[in-house]
């Protein structure tokens, strides 16, 4: 009975999106008040269904009910409550139910946030957004329908991916998907502004918040899911330029681009036609990454349902949305007059230099993440591309990258002087050099990449400094540092942290592959590892041998660790599961390996010492803080209070 | 013209992806199919004065399955190699590859032996030759020495049934 309820509130959800997009936008064509007055309501009750439907799956999904194929596909009757609850949202389907319930979400708070803004602005917003909920809830429904019985029912569910059953996974795919759906909203702002034509300082300002959220929930998304893959993988990396990885990486870049040139087109009306193309192409990307990871065409380690028949209508999906949003940005293009001019050396000229390399790094990502596809489709044979291809690419890209973020901050807009910069800048540029050269001789080996990580980490941090100390020697109080330059100066000191914690940890993380037997120890970076052997543990729906290694450093014990290795009873599947010592200044990481006899008395063990790398994390969520602070800045907020222009219609351009 | 870039862009991209649908980026094919299985000669787990080498099979189709005692995998299907080869249908050369340990023998001994003959490649110089990526693979070889199949990965009843059986068939065992 409740899959059925959940099965109908979807279709009723698909009539409202229906409504939602066919309505208000004609309404906003005509200058149809009634019309467009029926986009809120709609919106907030498709949001409703949508809920209701995600309620009913997360209910089969906690009752057990292995009468849903879904359920009995990805649970089990051990399964913790906690995982039955994140297996609603651990399978295709759930999945996207989850991206249309986040779309519901963001629709809704734009219609609830959107009292300022000119009726039309709103009905064209919450239109565009309801064709892009229409989409996935006909895929949904048509292809991916996380309703369907199962009769009869098997006596017990397959176990959701034992991979998944991690704290990280929890609140990964969720924050991710804010991210992802997010863009949506800059994507119809951007749309909504070329049918209308207002491609003005207001539409930047109206969706430069919402855009600043959707990339500081994206940033969170992508830590969450690279702490998680360090955590649960069992080979201590990080980062592996997956193509799924790449597929939130990407438009997370867009996403970085577009939010500086926002600031742009808001503060000097220029840039238009960039920033327009730049909304369209973070969400085309966010969609693109939907189809990458959902239609199977690539391979990854993250594989996930893959489907021909799922895979044609998503594919059908973008060129609809993305093919028709470019097809009206030509069309609108020569209406887009720029504004405020500027010099080769300005602010402007500096955030659109850094604008471009963010969008050559993003080139490099999506040819390396698309060439496999390209080559086969050409039949030119099977490759695959890997890290080093990536990072031969994407690291010098971030040296201009980096560079230009010391110092498009502490330019003036419109025209700089060349001179008074050097001025300011050459003590922060000494130091820097100073501290890439000379901090790696204090650690174990010099390595160029360390020196150039070192340098630019010290290169942001001393610039974020000097961007404090200049606004308060012209008069400012700390009080009155408003929240948007807050923001960004804790955004760019987390790009600091983190690209510091990568440059040590992918310099001087040291590692050992080890055959241990009971009693046997092993050193590593000053600490040493004595394996004490394993013992059985019995987890609510796995088996696992329990390893114990105790870790001394100059012949003190320290503390235990007790890596597992797993056997998941329903799939069978065995999995390491790494035991980790988190600090500040280094992780120690140990995962059982094999057992390497029958009595399972000798071991392999991998043991890892990793420098720095909590700083990753850490500077991503300096990131994300920085995020959120920069769009509940005051000027948004004034904004809301000014009075709202009616009938705006009329005032169209 | 300029701003029609991004949706030529976009639409060449299409094409690709709507190529991509109907291929399987999971199925790698061997280069050596259909072509001649490279020779080699090596030492046989458990004789030291024997030697095998895919000349000897000349005139019999033969699956060579790479193997090792320290693969968990080969494992799994250790049991479906024993029914094959109780059954007779088609003898199985066991590749031993980089069996470092040298426990070959010894879980041979005790878990019983499915194999016609163990090549023992030490050194993974033979496996190397065979485009091995992990073990366990098996390769389905005909009476001329021709590579006819390539399986990556632990072989499953259905798998035997679905993939191999078709292939010995057509190759009249």
């Amino acid at each position: 009975m409740i899959p059925e309820l959940g099965h109908f509130a979807l279709i009723v959800a698909l009539l409202l999106a229906l409504t939602q997009a066919v309505l208000p936008l004609i309404g906003a064509q005509r200058g149809n008040l009634t019309l467009m007055s029926v986009a809120r309501p709609a919106a907030q009750g498709q949001f409703v269904f949508a809920a209701l439907a995600f309620g009913c799956l997360a209910y089969s999904f906690m009752v057990n009910d292995f009468t849903v194929e879904n359920v009995a596909r990805n649970s089990f009757s051990q399964l913790p409550e906690v995982y039955r609850l994140t297996a609603t949202w651990g399978s295709h389907e759930g999945s996207l139910l989850l991206w249309v319930l986040i779309l519901g979400f963001w629709t809704t708070a734009v219609s609830v946030f959107s009292r300022h803004l000119p009726d039309d602005m709103v009905a064209r917003v919450l239109g565009v957004m309801g064709i892009i909920s229409v989409g996935f809830l006909a895929f949904l429904l048509t292809t991916s329908n996380p309703f369907d019985r199962l009769l009869p029912a098997p006596i017990d569910g397959r176990d959701m991916n034992p991979l998944l059953q991690d704290w990280g996974m929890i609140i990964h795919p969720p924050m991710l998907y804010m991210g992802y759906v997010g863009f949506a909203v800059a994507f119809a702002f951007a749309i909504a502004a070329l049918l209308s034509g207002r491609l003005d300082a207001a539409w930047a300002r109206w969706s430069r918040p919402w855009t600043t959220v959707a990339w500081a929930f994206l940033t969170l998304g992508i830590a969450l899911g690279s702490w998680w893959a360090y955590r649960e993988l069992g080979w201590g990396g990080w980062w592996f330029w997956d193509p799924t990885e790449n597929a939130s990486f990407m438009p997370w870049i867009a996403g970085t681009a577009l939010i500086h040139s926002l600031a742009v087109t808001e503060k000097r009306g220029a840039f238009k036609a960039w920033t327009v193309l730049l909304a369209l192409t973070a969400f085309s990307l966010s969609l693109l990454g939907t189809f990458l990871v959902r239609s199977g065409v690539l391979s990854s380690v993250h594989a996930f349902a893959t489907d021909p028949a799922r895979g044609a209508f998503i594919l059908g999906f973008l060129v609809l949305v993305i093919g028709g949003s470019l097809v009206l940005y030509a069309w609108r293009a020569p209406k887009m007059l720029s504004g405020g001019g500027f010099t080769w050396f300005s602010r402007e000229a500096l955030l659109l230099g850094n604008n471009v390399v963010l969008l050559a790094a993003l080139g490099a990502v999506l040819l390396g993440t698309l060439y496999p596809l390209l080559i086969d489709a050409l039949g030119m044979g099977k490759i695959s591309v890997g890290p080093p291809y990536f990072n031969a690419v994407f690291v010098p890209l971030m040296a201009p990258a980096l560079f230009l973020m010391g110092v498009g901050p502490l330019a003036r807009w419109k025209e700089a002087s060349l001179p008074d910069m050097v001025s300011r800048l050459k003590w922060a540029l000494v130091i820097s050099v100073a501290t890439g050269i000379l901090l790696p001789l204090t650690l174990d080996g010099f390595k160029p990449w360390a020196v150039f990580g070192f340098a630019m980490s010290m290169w942001i941090l001393l610039t974020v400094l000097i961007g404090f100390r200049e606004r308060l020697k012209n008069g400012a109080r700390w009080s009155s540092l408003t929240r948007s330059f807050w923001g960004m100066q804790l955004a760019h000191l987390g790009m600091a942290v983190g690209v510091a914690g990568i440059t040590v940890v992918a310099n001087y993380q040291e590692e050992r592959d080890v055959r241990m037997n009971i009693g046997d120890h092993t050193e590593l970076a000053g600490y040493t590892f004595t394996f004490q052997g394993t013992t059985e543990h019995e987890g609510p729906n796995y088996r696992a041998a329990r390893g114990t290694v105790e870790v001394g450093k100059n012949g003190k014990k320290l503390y235990e660790l007790h890596p597992e290795k797993r056997i998941y009873n329903a799939s069978g599947m065995p999995m390491t599961e790494a035991s980790i010592q988190p600090a500040l200044f280094d992780d120690i990481y140990v995962a059982l390996g094999e057992p390497l006899d029958e009595a399972a008395t000798i071991w392999a063990v991998r043991v890892f010492h990793k420098p720095f790398i909590n700083w990753l994390w850490l500077g991503a969520l300096l990131m994300v803080i920085g995020g959120f602070l920069a769009a509940a800045d005051r000027r948004y907020r004034i904004a809301v209070k000014a009075p709202a222009p009616t009938g705006a219609a009329a005032q169209g351009a | 013209m300029k701003r029609w870039i991004p949706l030529i862009l976009f639409l060449v991209l299409v094409g690709f992806f709507a190529k991509g649908l109907f291929l399987n980026p999971r199925e790698v094919p061997s280069p050596f199919i259909g072509k001649a299985a490279p020779d080699f000669s090596l030492p046989v787990v458990g004789d030291a004065n024997a030697t095998f080498s895919p000349a000897d099979m000349k005139g019999k189709v033969w699956v060579m399955n790479v193997w090792a005692p320290w693969c968990v995998s080969c494992r799994q299907e250790h049991g479906l190699l024993m029914a094959l080869e109780q059954s007779g249908t088609v003898p199985i050369v066991g590749l031993n590859w980089k069996d470092k340990q040298r426990e070959a023998e010894q879980l041979l001994a005790r878990q019983g032996d499915p194999y016609f003959a163990v090549p023992d490649d030490l050194s993974g110089k033979v496996g190397i030759d065979y485009g091995v990526t992990g073990t366990p693979e098996t390769y389905v070889i005909d009476q001329a020495g021709i590579v006819r199949m390539k399986h990556v990965g632990p072989i499953s009843p259905d798998i035997w049934k679905d993939k191999f059986v078709p292939k010995l068939k057509e190759l009249g065992v």
